[in-house]
This record gives C-alpha cells, structure tokens and sequence, in this order.
C-alpha cells in the first residue's frame, strides 16, 4: 500500500504532539514532510524561561532529536517559511521555492506575539518573548551584568521574562497595565502575594501603568509612561500576550475569524486540513497554554490514524514556571451571587487558597503557596462534581476530605483513570499506570524516558511517584522520597548534594542551612551526617563522636549485656603462632569468657568489660594486632583462600591479593559495612559471589564482583568486569568502593546500591571509563591519608597518658564508682 | 547530694554511668549544658542507656533504638513504661547527685 502524504507546516509542541501519537498509533500510514519556519528541531517551548534564568540548556529541553525524525523517516525542512498553500493542486511552496504535495495537510502555525504599536516599537534592544532567538537576544542583553530591563506585561510570560532577566543579574522593572499582576488567572489577593514575593527578589513592578512610548535613538534607552513616570532600560521585553498566527490560513481562503476555525474534528473549512494549536479558533475559543493543545493534537492523530475522536474544547489550568513561587489557578472566580467562596490564608506560610463553588460544584480555584491539591481540585472542576459531601474540609484538601486517611498515596488511588497528572505533556493517570505495567517500569527517571510525564517542568513529580508506589507496591524503592528521619524532609541524596552543593562541613552547619525541625537531630540522622561529612571532607571534617553508634565510639561490638566483644584484625585471614599466643595470654589474663572464630576468617572474644578494652589492647598491640573494625560501617575483612601458594587448584595468589586490598583499604568507613572476598579459582572457597566486593581468580587474570549479599537478603554478585593483571584489580576495586562512599544512602549496602543507581551505570563509570575509575580511585586514597589511624593504639595512648587524650581516656571509665565507698560504709 | 564528677567531664551531648551499690545511674549533659541523671538500664531489654546517642533532652538506646526522655524518664512513643529520674544538679561546675543511700550517710 502507498503512503498517503502528509504536510505539516510548523514544528512546535502541538505537532509535535500529533507525529508522536501518530507514530505510535499507525506508523506505516504517512510519509511526512515538516516545514519549520525555526532552524531547529521540536523543541520544549514551555521550557524557555528555564533556559533564560540560566537553570537548562537548549540541549536539556529539546523533545525530539535529530535521530527521532530519521528513525521515522520524516523530511525535516528547516528555516523554511511556508508563503502559499495550493488548494486546487493541494501543494504548499515554502519562500525558497520548495514546494511538497499533499493528501492531507496541517497547519501549526502557532502565533505571534503582540507588539503594543506605541512609538520606538521597532527599536533595536525591543524584544518579544517567544522562541528561542528572543531568549538568546534577552541573555545576550543581560550579559554585562547590572543593566537595566523593562519587561511591559505582568501575566504568566512577562513574569516568567522578569524572574529569569533578574536571575541574569539585570534590574529589572515589571510595567503592568492592570491593577493586580496576572489578573486573568488570579484574583487580587493572589495577586498581591505575587507581587509581594516577586517584589522581594528585587523586581520592581508598576502596576496601573500605561505604556505611552519607548525612547531612544539607535538603541532602546527608556520607556515612558502615560502618568509622565520614565523608567531607564537597555532592553525592553513585550510580553503583553499573542495573536493565533492565521494569515497563511486567510491568503489560502480557509475560514478564519481570530484564529483559524476548525470543527470538533479539528477540520478547518477544507476537509483535507487540519489546524492544530495557537494558531486554531475552536468554538470560538482560543488557547495558549500546553495542556490543550496536546488534547487537540491526540484529537488529531487519532483522526489521521482513522479514528473519529472528537474535541469537545478544554478548561484550562496555569501554573508559574518560576522557581520557589508555588502557584496553580484554574477555572472562572469571577464574584457572583451564586458563587461562594471558601478561603483559607496562613499569613506566617504565605499560603492563600480560594475555592469558588457554585450550586455545589467546583467552578475555579486558586491556590498560591501550596499547591499540592491543584489537580486534585482541577479534576472536579473538569467533571464537575457534586461536593456537597466534602464541603466542610474542602479547602484542607485531599488527604483531609471525606475523613479520608492521611496516606498520600490514597489521594492519587482516588483520581479516575482519565485524570491528568502531567499538564506538560497532556499525560493522563492510565497512560502513566499502563507503562509501568507493560515495560517494567521501576523510577521516576524510567517513567521519564517511556512517558515524558514529570519530564518538562518536574512539579507533578510527587504524584508520579506516588503512582509508582501505587503500582509496584514494595517493589518501588520509596527511600527515592523518604525523608532521612523525621528531623528532616530531605531524602539522603538531597543531602548528600546539598552537602556538597552548599560547602556544609559541619553536624551543625548541615542542620542550620538544611532547616533541621530539631535541635540536634536524632540516633537516625546524626549517624548519617557524620559519615557523609567524613566521606566528603576527608581533610577538613573534625568527626564528631557524639554522632556515632557506641560501637564506633567504643571500637568494639556492644553485647546484649553490656559488654563488648574484640575482633583484632588478620590480614586475609591469615595468622601466625605470635598472634595466636598474644589472644591466647589475653584470653586468660582478662578472663574472657568465649572466644570465636567469625564468618570473615577472624578470632572474636566476647564478653570483655568495657572499662578494660584499653588494656586488651595494649596487649593485643604488642603482638602487632591493629583493630579489626568489626564494628565499622567501614571494610571489614578481606577472606582469602590459600591461592597458588598451596592449592593445587590455584590460579592466582588470592591470599597475597587480599592481604593488598585490605593494607590498602583499612580503616575506609563505608555507607554500610563491606566485607569482602577473593578466591584462587573458580572453585570459590572464599565464596567471592556473595560479597560486597569479591575477587575469583582465573588462568588469565581477575574477575571483578560485586552487590552479593549473604545476610537479610541472599543474592549472587554481579560481574563487574575482567582484568588481567592484580594492579588493575585493585584499582577497580577501590573505585568502586569510592564510587559507593560517595552515592550511598547511609546504611544502604552495596548491593541496594547498585540495584538502585543500576549495575550499567557501575560499569559505565568503572570499568568502561578509565578517566573516571582513577578519578575515584585518587580520591580514595587521598581520604586514606586522613583515616588509616589505629583507633585502638590511640586508645592506649590515651590510657598512657590521660593528660593529652582525656576524651579518649575517659569513654572507657565511669564517671565515678560509688559502689564501693557504699559498701565500705 | 553527692558530688560525681565535673561538668567538663562529660562531653555535650554524651553521657556516661555512675556505679552505685543499688546499679548503675546514666548522668547526661545536653548541647545546652544542661544534666540530667537517670536509672541505666533500658526498660526494653537493659541496654545501658549511658552509652546511647544524645538528642535533645532524650537517649536512643544503644541496643535496640529504644528512644527514653532524660527529664521524665518515660519511653518516647506508643510504649508504655520508663525508668527512674534522679535528683541532679550542677553547682560551680561540679555534678551532684540526690542518692538516698547517701543523704543516709
């Protein structure tokens, strides 16, 4: 079968839209060809004033690459501006002369922006705010810092234009012909708000104010008022609303009245044309925000691919893309004497949340501050349901409607299949829930990738969360939201990068600039702090004792009766007849009650008092013994078989091996603790595949494994890659382990990890990447200088010498012992 | 009142025991220098108390995260149960303790 021809003439979101749906609905029906006025590809629109504030690159907001449009076998002419449409001949000729046949065509033109026709409008430094060349016009403008912008407007975009010029550096002034900024979708007491906090980011708005003139001669360098005011300004930004850009539509005699009108099948007059997008008038509505113009453009691929969906027009909803203002309008909240109003204010959290009702049934809501229950709210007013019930705890939102319980996932289980969750990209709750259920969908980032959900502006990423929990159940790793405890609402990568991000180098400090709830935070987060300081400031973090769990106060393991046992460390495993009669002497001399030999090829003694740890040490040091970290989220052991220095089978020297990795890496403290193995051949007698870390030697070198777990979970190592000489083993191995100091969640073990950041992006970064394995592995062995000390020999030199480690001196003694004047008396 | 130790001998935020012939006494000193002194033994299963993480006015437990209030006592959460508080006070730097078998003596 021939492929009928299909024509699109504008490559902006909505079409965009229209080829993606298309493609995945009938992907063999259409050859098609795209005139695109913009030299570019589809790209996010909605996204601009990201780029313009400095927080995207284009690169991070285009939507369809080169690839995409090959891959479909789509000729993409560029820079090229359609001037005819042929009706009788049913061909469109762009400027240049190319021309395209068509069976079916559509028109996207988009629109234009309105420029106020006052004098100096042509000025050169006089701007609109559309595409991506007047965004790169405003930041060239911006970039001696500390000039001076006008932006004329204080709707959505003049705002938008506002906050990312003054993120640029400019000064910058809104000049607003209303009484209130953006007063089409807010009412006056949101709108003072906006003001408020917009004011106090050091933009000056005007509001009232008439627009008589922009001056200057060569260059724009004022504008000047109707009330006589002059504001200086070396760049003036138009951003005072659009017009359907409908003229080609008009010249090829397609009925059009503000934009081009189209039927609920989105057919303009000729029925081989289909408009979509800001350029359509339809039911003598026309629209300019995303939401709708993706529910046109399904209309319209279900339509070419054969369907007969209809488009029955969209209420709309807006939200402000400008970092840290939260707020959602939707719907008419006009005042009338069937309306009521239901207003909740906290002055102190600049939360302002209106409902307006009429005959019982949502007809506009404004939420500023908070706007966590826009959709919820959005979704009534859409299917206009009957609130009588809910009346009472309406404005509390969701969680608090109904009686309703307070787990957030219950709010998202209640919204129908059709309710939308991301109003970029048009993504509704099925398509979301469908995807994770047909291709394996286990994060957000996954989510992302298959559905573009949460992809653009991110503010629906909590709801889509929520749906991966919903869906997976266990099987989704909530700690991706978990706050670390209840000190915080701060997840632990949040901190960690905030750590990082913000220089934080201290308990306090993290606690102090992260909005800690509490004083000093509790046995949940201290803990977690103190590593990630040590693991990010190896040479500037004083640790902080306090913060850590008594055994790695103590450096020894607490017993279930409040003793403790002592695990002295033995390199690979391996001891000698000296080190056997030291623990021997030690044994009897303290009286210990039970000696064991560990799982990790150690000798444990249990049941030591506390208060003579220092002196078992003392002993223990003599014979050589170091401690053993037994106790450390830190490495632990290192076991080993006996290699090619004894077995026949022996491939490698494995004990040697691991007596190399644990010298090197002793004394590392660790998100977890990591225990790890190497064994001379594929025999495995160290049992390498259920480790941390673990090593099987074969005939031409080093398999490297890794994320084995033999505890609460059982799970085989992976394969992390093949080397062939013990060098390289080893700097593999400690780039790893950097990499997961680095990334893990405090107690999370290697193998949650791993499955968490997944084991391709481990191999990406360690074994495929040699610039990056030596980057992690020079970074261990800096934070190695700072940490290989034997805490057990500065214990007893504490015991020596009291006078110059008191701290260390006094943890293991009471404060006084009364005991035994008592008994005296 | 029995005099125990120094304030300086306890680091903020730690505690550490006292031995009495009628058991062990934890005695805290918070980030704002203030002390308390309670029983040392976790109602829970009697972790020593003293050798928990210090947070507020409240110790978790260093065996099982049980989390107990260094003013009253008491278990933090749904449990029901606590240990005893004991008299304490700081005078010139100096920690006492209100012991009866002391006030005896």
């Amino acid at each position: 079968m021939d492929k009928k021809r299909l024509v699109v003439i504008g490559n902006g979101m909505a079409p965009g839209r229209v080829l993606e749906r298309l493609f995945e609905a009938a992907p063999d029906l259409y050859d098609v060809t795209i005139f695109n006025a913009e030299p570019r590809v589809n790209y996010d629109r909605i996204m601009l004033s990201p780029v313009l504030s400095g927080e995207k690159t284009y690169d991070d907001i285009i939507i369809h690459d080169e690839t995409w449009y090959a891959d479909r076998e789509i000729t993409l002419h560029r820079g090229k501006r359609v001037d005819e449409i042929d009706r009788e001949q049913k061909r469109v000729v762009a400027a240049d002369g190319t021309a395209a046949e068509y069976d079916t065509l559509l028109i996207a033109t988009g629109s234009n922006p309105f420029v106020i026709p006052v004098p100096g409008h042509d000025l050169p430094g006089v701007v609109t705010y559309r595409d991506l060349e007047d965004v790169e016009a405003m930041i060239a403008a911006a970039k001696p810092g500390g000039r001076r912008a006008v932006v004329i407007g204080g709707g959505l975009l003049g705002l938008e234009a506002a906050a990312g010029l003054a993120a640029r550096g400019m000064a910058v002034t809104v000049v607003h012909l209303a009484d209130t900024l953006m007063e089409r979708q807010l009412d006056p007491a949101a709108g003072y708000l906006l003001e408020k906090e917009v004011a106090s980011r050091g933009i000056t708005i005007l509001t009232k104010a008439n627009t008589e003139k922009i001056l200057g001669d060569e260059h724009v360098t004022a504008v000047a008022l109707k009330d006589g005011t002059t504001v200086l300004a070396d760049l003036v930004v138009m951003a005072v609303g659009i017009r359907p850009a409908a003229a080609l539509a008009k010249a090829a005699g397609l009925d059009v009245g503000r934009g081009i009108i189209v039927d609920d099948g989105l057919r303009t007059s000729d029925p081989s044309i289909f408009a979509v997008g800001e350029c359509v008038e339809h039911r003598g509505a026309c629209y300019g925000l995303v939401a709708p113009l993706y529910e046109m453009a399904s209309v319209i691929a279900d339509q070419l691919a054969g369907g007969n969906r209809e488009y029955a027009g969209s209420v709309t909803s807006t939200k402000l893309k400008v970092t840290g203002i939260d707020l959602f309008s939707a719907g008419d909240f006009a005042e009338g004497d069937d309306r009521e109003d239901i207003v909740l204010r906290d002055a102190a959290l600049g939360v302002y949340k209106r409902v307006v009702l009429s005959e019982n049934r949502v007809k506009g809501v404004v939420l500023y501050g908070d706007t966590a229950d826009g959709a919820w709210y959005f979704q009534m007013l859409k299917d206009g349901t009957d609130v009588t019930e809910l009346r009472d705890t309406l404005i509390f939102g969701q969680q608090y409607s109904g009686g309703a319980q307070l787990d957030p996932t219950a709010a998202v289980a209640a919204l129908p299949a059709d309710a939308e969750i991301c109003g970029c990209n048009g993504i509704c709750k099925s398509r979301i829930v469908d995807a994770i259920g047909e291709k394996s969908l286990k994060t957000i980032a996954d989510v992302r990738t298959h559905t573009k959900a949460s992809a653009s502006c991110g503010s629906c990423t909590g709801l889509v969360e929520q749906l991966l929990t919903l869906t997976l159940g266990d099987a989704y790793n909530p700690l991706a939201v978990e706050p670390m405890c209840g000190c915080t609402n701060l997840g632990h990568d949040d901190v960690r990068r905030l750590i990082k991000v913000k220089g934080l180098k201290t308990i306090p400090a993290v606690m102090q600039e992260l909005e800690w709830s509490t004083a000093n935070g509790c046995a949940k987060c201290r803990p977690a702090l103190n590593y990630y300081l040590v693991c990010d400031w190896p040479d500037e973090y004083a640790d902080d004792y306090q913060s850590r769990f008594i055994n790695e106060r103590a450096h020894a393991n607490i017993q279930k009766d409040g003793t403790y046992s002592v695990v002295p460390r033995m390199w690979g495993g391996q001891t000698s007849s000296k080190e056997l009669r030291a623990i021997a002497d030690v044994v009897d001399k303290y009286d210990i009650p039970t000696v064991k030999v560990t799982g990790g090829q150690r000798i444990d003694m249990l049941g030591i008092q506390k208060e003579d740890l220092p002196a078992v040490w003392a002993d223990l040091g003599k014979a050589g013994f170091v401690s053993g970290h037994a106790y450390a989220k830190g490495l632990r052991t290192v076991k080993t078989c006996v290699g090619t220095d004894w077995c026949r089978f022996g491939t490698q020297d494995s004990t040697g091996l691991g007596v190399r990795i644990e010298k090197f890496m002793w004394g590392s403290w660790t998100p977890a603790k990591v225990k790890m193995g190497v064994s001379g051949c594929p025999r495995n007698c160290a049992e390498a595949t259920c480790k941390d870390v673990g090593v099987v030697c074969v005939d031409s070198g080093y398999e490297i494994h890794y994320a084995g777990a033999a505890g609460l979970d059982i799970k085989g190592t992976e394969v992390l890659c093949i080397v062939k000489t013990e060098d390289e083993a080893l700097e593999t191995i400690v780039a790893l382990v950097q990499m997961y100091r680095e990334q893990g969640r405090y107690l999370e073990r290697i193998y949650k990890w791993a499955r968490r950041i997944g084991y391709d992006e481990v191999k990406r970064q360690i074994a495929d990447d040699p610039a990056r394995r030596k980057y992690y592995f020079d970074r261990f062995v800096f934070s190695q200088r700072f940490a290989q000390v034997d805490p057990w020999a500065e214990r007893v030199e504490a015991r020596e010498n009291p006078a110059a480690l008191p701290q260390q001196h006094a943890e293991y003694r009471p404060l006084a012992d009364l005991s035994i004047r008592e008994a005296a008396e | 009142m029995v005099p125990v130790g120094r304030l300086d001998d306890i680091v903020p935020l730690s505690g550490r025991c006292v031995k009495t012939a009628g058991g062990e006494i934890g005695v805290f000193r918070t980030a704002d220098n203030r002390v308390f002194a309670i029983e040392n033994r976790c109602p829970h299963k009697g972790g020593p108390l003293s050798e928990g993480i210090v947070h507020g006015t409240s110790v978790t437990c260093p065996l099982h995260n049980m989390v107990i209030s260094l003013s009253s006592g008491a278990i933090e959460g749904p449990e029901e149960g606590g240990v005893k508080t004991i008299p304490c006070e700081v005078r010139e730097g100096v920690i006492f303790l209100g012991l009866p078998a002391q006030k005896a003596a």
